[in-house]
C-alpha cells in the first residue's frame, strides 16, 4: 500500500517538475499512438465501407477475420513484425526495426481489426434504406458514402477512440519492434508502457507506478474529453451550480 | 399527353420470389396515378424501379423515351424522387434534411435557403428549420420528407403510402400538398396506396396491382364501377369485403359478407358486390349504442397499433374491421387486446364498389 501511495505522490511530483524523461515518454506515447491511429483510420474506414456497402464473395469470411484479429496478442504481432522488419526479413531493407516508424506501423496494424469491426457495426446500424434515400435525392456514389458515414459517425468516432486506447496501452509491439531505446533524442523509442515494464523489472516501483498513473490519467482524460464533446449537455448541467 | 415514364414487360425477382411479373405501365406527364393494391402486391418494388433504385430482371424502362440502364441511372435519378413508406430523416436539423438533395446538386447556398423556406411553408412547418428532424412527431417527419422531395422539382414524384400512418390532420395537409404540387409544378405523381378513399379522390388514373401484376388501369369512376368483377384483388385491402347483395323493401340493400356478418347499405343492389367502410367512419363503444346507425356489430379487439395521436384497432366481428380512434378515447375507454366492443356505422357511409 505504501508503495502505491509513494507512486501516486511521485507521479504528481514528476508531472509538476517537468521531468524531461517522463515528458519525453509521454510525448512519444501520444505521438506514436496518435499517428498509428490516424494511419489505421485512413485504411480501416474504407475497408469498413466496402464490407458494409458492397457485396462480394467471401465477405463474411473477411468480416470474421477482422473480428477474430481483435484479440491478437500484442507480443505475438510484435514478434511477427520483428521477423519481417529484421535484416534477414522480407522488409529488412527498409531499415525500420527499432525505429519510431516501426512502432507506429506496428500499432496501426494492431488496432486495424478493432477499428474495422466497430466501424462495420456502426455502419450496419444505419437504416439500410438510407443509401436508397441518398440516391433518390440525387446523391452520387461518393456523396452517398459520405452520408452513410455521417449517419454512423458516433460509432465511427468511438472506433477511433477505442483504437487509440488500445495503441497507447499496448506493450508487445512497442517493445519488440521499437527496442525500448532510451535517451537517444529523436531516435528514442521508449514509451510509457515499455518504461513501466523496464522500471518494474529494475525494482523501481515508485517510478513505475508514477508512470502508470500518468498513463491512466492520459487515457481517462482523452476519453473524458471525447465523451464531453459528444455530450455537451453534461457540461451545461455541470455548469449550473446550485445557488 | 406524352408518356413521361414507360415500363415495358418488367419482371423483378428477389431470390425465388417473383415480385413483379410482366408489368407494363405508362405514366403521363402531369398526371396523378394511384397504385392501388394490398400489402405485398409489388407496389413498393414498382416505385423503386420508377425511382431507378432497382433494375428489372427483364423488360425495359424508358424515361422521356430514353432507355434507363445501370450506366445512366445515376443521372436519371435527378429526374425522379421517391418518398418512402417508412419515414426516413437524416440525423441533422430540418433545414439540412430538406436541403440535402439541393446540396447534392450543388445549388448555391443563397438559393437553397430561399427554396427550403418556401417548401417548409407549403408543408406548414415554418420556423422548424433548426429543430433536430428526429425529434419531430411522425406526421411532421413525413412532411419534412415530402418537402425534401418537392424542393427538387423533379418531373416525377413517387410516394409510397404517404399517409398510411398519419392522423387525419397530417394526412389532410399532405393530400393538399400533393394536389398543389401537381397543380402548380405540373409534377407527375405516382402514389402507392391501399386506402380506397384516397384512391377515389386524388388521382387522375388508378392502376390496380395484385400479386405482382397490373390487373386494370383507368379513371377512378371506371375502375370503381368495375371493381366488383375484380373482387379477388381486394379481399386483403382494409375494410373491403365481398359479398352477395339483396335489396330490401325499405330501399336499402343487405350485403352478406360471410361469417354471419350482414352490412346494410343505402341504395338498391343485387348480386355479387364489394363494400368498403372508411375506418374513420366507424364508432367504437363498450356497449351497444342506441343510434341511427344501421350497422352494429359485437366483436373483440384483435390488434392495436399506436399512430401517435391516433390508435388503429382491428375488431373481429366475424370479419375483421379496421377502426381508428383518438388516443384519448382509447385511454379513457381502457381498451386492450381481446376486449369485447361494439362497432357501429351508418348505411350511408358504406361505399359499394
Amino acid at each position: 500500500m505504501n508503495q502505491i501511495l509513494d507512486g501516486i505522490v511521485k507521479a504528481f511530483q514528476l508531472i509538476f517538475s517537468g521531468d524531461p524523461t517522463v515528458y519525453g515518454a509521454v510525448y512519444r506515447s501520444l505521438l506514436f499512438s496518435g499517428v498509428a491511429t490516424i494511419l489505421a483510420v485512413l485504411w480501416s474506414i474504407p475497408i469498413a465501407m466496402q464490407l458494409t456497402l458492397k457485396d462480394f464473395h467471401g465477405k463474411s469470411i473477411v468480416k470474421g477475420f477482422f473480428t477474430a484479429m481483435i484479440g491478437m496478442p500484442t507480443v505475438a504481432l510484435g514478434l511477427i513484425l520483428f521477423l519481417i522488419f529484421s535484416r534477414a526479413g522480407p522488409l529488412g531493407f527498409l531499415g525500420l526495426l527499432y525505429t519510431p516508424a516501426a512502432i507506429m506501423l506496428g500499432e496501426a496494424i494492431l488496432i486495424t481489426p478493432l477499428i474495422v469491426s466497430i466501424a462495420v457495426s456502426s455502419i450496419e446500424a444505419v437504416d439500410p434504406e438510407m443509401m436508397n434515400l441518398a440516391k433518390t435525392l440525387g446523391a452520387n456514389d461518393s456523396q452517398t458514402s459520405v452520408t452513410i458515414l455521417k449517419e454512423g459517425l458516433n460509432g465511427i468516432l468511438f472506433s477511433n477512440v477505442a483504437g487509440f486506447n488500445r495503441a497507447i496501452a499496448e506493450l508487445g509491439v512497442a517493445l519488440m519492434v521499437g527496442g525500448n531505446i532510451v535517451s537517444a533524442g529523436a531516435h528514442s523509442t521508449d514509451v510509457l508502457t515499455t518504461d513501466i515494464s523496464t522500471l518494474t523489472a529494475q525494482g523501481d516501483f515508485a517510478t513505475a507506478i508514477a508512470l502508470a498513473v500518468i498513463l491512466l490519467l492520459i487515457v481517462f482524460g482523452i476519453n473524458l474529453i471525447v465523451f464531453l464533446a459528444r455530450n455537451p449537455r453534461v457540461l451545461i448541467m455541470l455548469g449550473r451550480t446550485p445557488q | 399527353m406524352t408518356a413521361l415514364i414507360e415500363l415495358v414487360n418488367i419482371t423483378k425477382r428477389f431470390g425465388d420470389r417473383t415480385v413483379l411479373n410482366n408489368v407494363t405501365l405508362q405514366v403521363q406527364e402531369g398526371e396523378i396515378l394511384a397504385l392501388l393494391g394490398p400489402n405485398g402486391s409489388g407496389k413498393s418494388t414498382l416505385l423503386k424501379l420508377m425511382a431507378f433504385l432497382l433494375h428489372p430482371d427483364t423488360g425495359e424502362i424508358r424515361f422521356q423515351n430514353v432507355p434507363v440502364t445501370v450506366k445512366n441511372s445515376e443521372r436519371m435519378r435527378l429526374q425522379s424522387t421517391l418518398v418512402f413508406q417508412k419515414t426516413l430523416v437524416l440525423n441533422t436539423n430540418v433545414f439540412n434534411n430538406v436541403a440535402y438533395g439541393l446540396k447534392a446538386r450543388k445549388i448555391p447556398k443563397t438559393q437553397i435557403a430561399e427554396v427550403v423556406k418556401k417548401a417548409l411553408k407549403l408543408v406548414k412547418l415554418e420556423g422548424f428549420e433548426k429543430r433536430p428532424a428526429r425529434k419531430l412527431s411522425g406526421g411532421e417527419q413525413q412532411r419534412v420528407a415530402i418537402a425534401r422531395a418537392l424542393v427538387l422539382k423533379t418531373k416525377l414524384l413517387l410516394l409510397d403510402e404517404p399517409t398510411a400512418n398519419l392522423d387525419p390532420k397530417n394526412a389532410g395537409i399532405l393530400e393538399e400538398v400533393i394536389a398543389t404540387a401537381n397543380r402548380e409544378m405540373k409534377t407527375a405523381i405516382v402514389m402507392a396506396t391501399h386506402n380506397m378513399f384516397q384512391a377515389k379522390t386524388l388521382p387522375t388514373r388508378i392502376a390496380l396491382i395484385n400479386d405482382g401484376s397490373i390487373t386494370e388501369v383507368g379513371a377512378p369512376a371506371e375502375i370503381f364501377s368495375k371493381l366488383s368483377k375484380n373482387l379477388a384483388s381486394f379481399a386483403a385491402v382494409g375494410n373491403t369485403f365481398r359479398g352477395t347483395a339483396r335489396a330490401t323493401s325499405e330501399g336499402t340493400t343487405i350485403v352478406d359478407v360471410g361469417n354471419d356478418v350482414q352490412v346494410e347499405v343505402t341504395g338498391q343492389r343485387q348480386g355479387e358486390v364489394a363494400v368498403f367502410v372508411n375506418p374513420q367512419d366507424i364508432i367504437l363503444s363498450k356497449s351497444a349504442l342506441e343510434s341511427s346507425a344501421r350497422n352494429v356489430f359485437r366483436g373483440r379487439i384483435t390488434e392495436i397499433s399506436d399512430l401517435g395521436s391516433l390508435v388503429k384497432l382491428k375488431v373481429d366481428v366475424g370479419k375483421a374491421f379496421t377502426v381508428q380512434i383518438t388516443k384519448r378515447s382509447f385511454n379513457e375507454m381502457e381498451l386492450n387486446l381481446n376486449a369485447e366492443v361494439y362497432i357501429a356505422f351508418k348505411a350511408s357511409s358504406v361505399q359499394v364498389l
